[in-house]
């Protein structure tokens, strides 16, 4: 057998053989990623042809008219993405300062793996928790409690009526979403800052809040943006746990409490029955996000990338 | 830095810890919210029937789930057969021929964008190249989709876990006269196994549990998974999709739940038992 292959074939043509075949299959990334943009873009000149600019900006919706309009999707998108980042960063940055600085080493692996593991739960488990539960949490105690209770109804953001679907119901479910996400990039930049750093400021007679605040924070900056741009790359493409509880009602945000959409909630709730010019339109909106999407990735890429290098060269 | 009194800056301190004390136990309180909520409903639902009938069409209220269970597993493992293969070998050349140079970090990087791009557009995309071209829904459809999922997942792993062998290993190979293919595949593959066992099973625990993907390709059916290759095929959470949603029966919304669970639970295990392996892996070196 081996005495055959080497006649067949010489050991360095079997080298560069090898090499090729991975390098092809490495370069399927790129080209997958460049195939992305290709197809979705092919797929959308019909509704790019019809509409042009306007589609960005117009928030008209009417499939018998054959008139689509992405602002709605789009702010709706921008709305329960900004609430989920608004709640969870802030969460996780002090999850990851008591797992990395408070909590006993056993508990704080335990907590790791328990965050872990909730990162792990598919987002549709999600999805149907929030509609069968947190829905009506939020229309019977928390929407009532906020509106009536803390009056904030005078603010017109939490003005209207509230059935518990809507941006904030939204909003919170991706929050506890991605915050395991950030949480967990976050703890590992806290991780990487040199202890000799850390010790000096505790020496110095720093608490431990002040040591996160002056040292970790500024030495670990580009990587805590990396990690919140990651979540928020997550829950701007969200699809089945904004699904079910957003609405779904092409209306541009004008009150927290009000039903909505979102981009990938108006795909996977439109597509089925799309056709045409409907269809084309669709894919538009997936082209849009996708860019913003990829937009986010590479920020985060760049500064996670920036800050292992720092690391890296310590 | 201001200058603070110390009486304000312990207080400030404590209060800090409290609040993180407080926000973890919020986390583990909506984890242990939305797991009771699942284990509590979906056990309710488990019966010899669910496990073993098919879903009955819209409105008859008795049926299992035992197709879609069937179908979830016909479509991972496909997307396994499609996305692993390239995904081990990608991941050797990052490791072994790329290190640090160009096409290496361009790769890198495209593949760490492409993890991060909602599976949703992944399931457009797989609509376009195969379904609206052979014209029918499939499970082959939805394997693609996860694969393309995987994919990064599992490159990015590979390279992890290669570029953990020592180098001494490759030296010896080499040193030896074995060739290059040989030393990587028969050497340093075999010193990372687990470590790439872990990876593949992650990487299928990240997308068995994929629902947006699926609307797009496999779709749902209430056969059996059979017409895997051209025809929509049944799965677990697009079942769930459909019950939770687009039904006022509350059998249906119990059967959800059981599906719920079966993905869940299935996800979780996977999940742990990989956690157990690649740690006794390590102690053992």
């Amino acid at each position: 057998m081996e005495n055959s292959k080497k006649q067949l074939i010489s050991p360095d043509a079997a080298d560069q053989l090898f090499k090729i075949t991975t390098a092809v299959c490495a370069l399927l990334a790129a080209v997958v990623m460049l195939g992305f943009f290709i197809q979705l873009f092919w797929s959308s000149i019909p509704a790019i042809k019809t509409f042009g600019l306007d589609f960005l900006t117009s928030s008209e919706w009417d499939p018998v008219k054959n008139l689509y309009g992405a602002m709605p999707a789009i702010a709706g998108t921008l709305v329960t993405t900004a609430i989920a980042v608004v709640i969870a960063v802030p969460l996780s940055f002090i999850v990851a300062m008591f797992l990395v600085e408070t909590a006993p080493p056993a508990l704080s692996h335990t907590l790791s793996h328990a965050i872990d593991l909730l990162a792990a739960i598919p987002s549709i488990i999600y999805g149907m928790w929030g509609l069968f539960i947190f829905v009506p949490f939020m229309q019977n105690q928390v929407q009532p409690f906020l509106a009536n209770t803390l009056h904030l109804k005078v603010i017109p953001l939490f003005a209207g009526e509230y059935n518990g679907f809507g941006f904030l119901t939204s909003g919170i479910i991706l929050a506890v979403m991605i915050l395991p996400f950030i949480c967990a990039v976050m703890r590992d930049v806290f991780r990487m800052v040199p202890p000799v750093l850390k010790e000096s400021a505790f020496g110095a007679g720093a608490t431990s809040w002040e040591v996160t605040l002056d040292i970790t924070m500024r030495y670990g900056a580009r990587g805590l943006l990396g990690a919140i741009f990651l979540g928020l790359g997550r829950a701007v493409g969200e699809t089945m746990a904004v699904l079910f509880v957003i609405g779904n009602v092409q209306k541009m945000p004008t009150s927290l409490y009000q039903a909505g959409t979102t981009i990938s909630a108006t795909l996977a709730n439109n597509f089925a029955e799309a056709q045409g010019v409907f269809r084309s339109a669709l894919f538009e909106l997936g082209l849009i996000l996708l860019v913003i999407s990829f937009l986010i990735q590479v920020l985060a890429q760049f500064w996670l990338n920036r800050v292992s290098r720092q690391m890296g060269e310590k | 830095m201001k200058k603070r009194g110390l009486f304000f800056r312990k207080t400030t301190n404590l209060a800090v810890t409290a609040a993180s004390i407080l926000t973890v136990g919020f986390a583990l309180l909506f984890m242990g919210w939305i797991l009771y909520t699942v284990f509590d409903n979906g056990f309710r639902s488990f019966s010899w029937a669910f496990f073993t009938e098919p879903t009955k069409p819209y409105g008859i209220p008795d049926g299992g789930v035992a197709n879609a269970v069937l179908g979830t597993i016909f479509i991972t493992l496909g997307a396994v057969v499609i996305g692993v293969p390239p995904g081990l070998l990608g991941g050797i050349y990052l490791a072994e021929f790329a290190k640090g140079n160009k096409l290496g970090n361009v790769i890198r990087f495209s593949a760490n964008v492409m993890m991060g791009i909602p599976s949703i557009i992944v399931g457009l995309f797989v609509y376009a190249l195969m379904v609206y071209t052979t014209k029918t829904f499939s499970g082959l459809a939805g394997s693609v989709a996860l694969s393309i999922i995987m994919f990064p997942v599992v490159l990015r792993t590979t390279e992890d876990m290669l570029l953990m062998v020592p180098d001494a290993l490759r030296e010896s190979a080499l040193a030896l006269g074995a060739p290059r293919w040989k030393a990587t595949m028969n050497i340093i593959c075999r010193a990372a196994k687990t470590g790439l066992t872990t990876g593949v099973l992650l990487a299928v625990a990240r997308v068995s549990g994929e629902t947006a993907p699926l609307l797009f390709t496999a779709l749902c059916s209430d056969s059996w998974p059979f017409g895997y290759f051209t025809q929509p095929t049944s799965n677990l959470t697009i079942t769930i999709t459909e019950y939770a949603t687009n039904s006022p029966f509350p059998e249906m919304h119990t059967r959800a739940w059981g599906a719920a669970l079966i993905i869940t639970a299935a996800i979780l295990i996977l999940n742990i038992s990989c956690r157990f392996l690649f740690k006794d892996s390590r102690h053992g070196k």
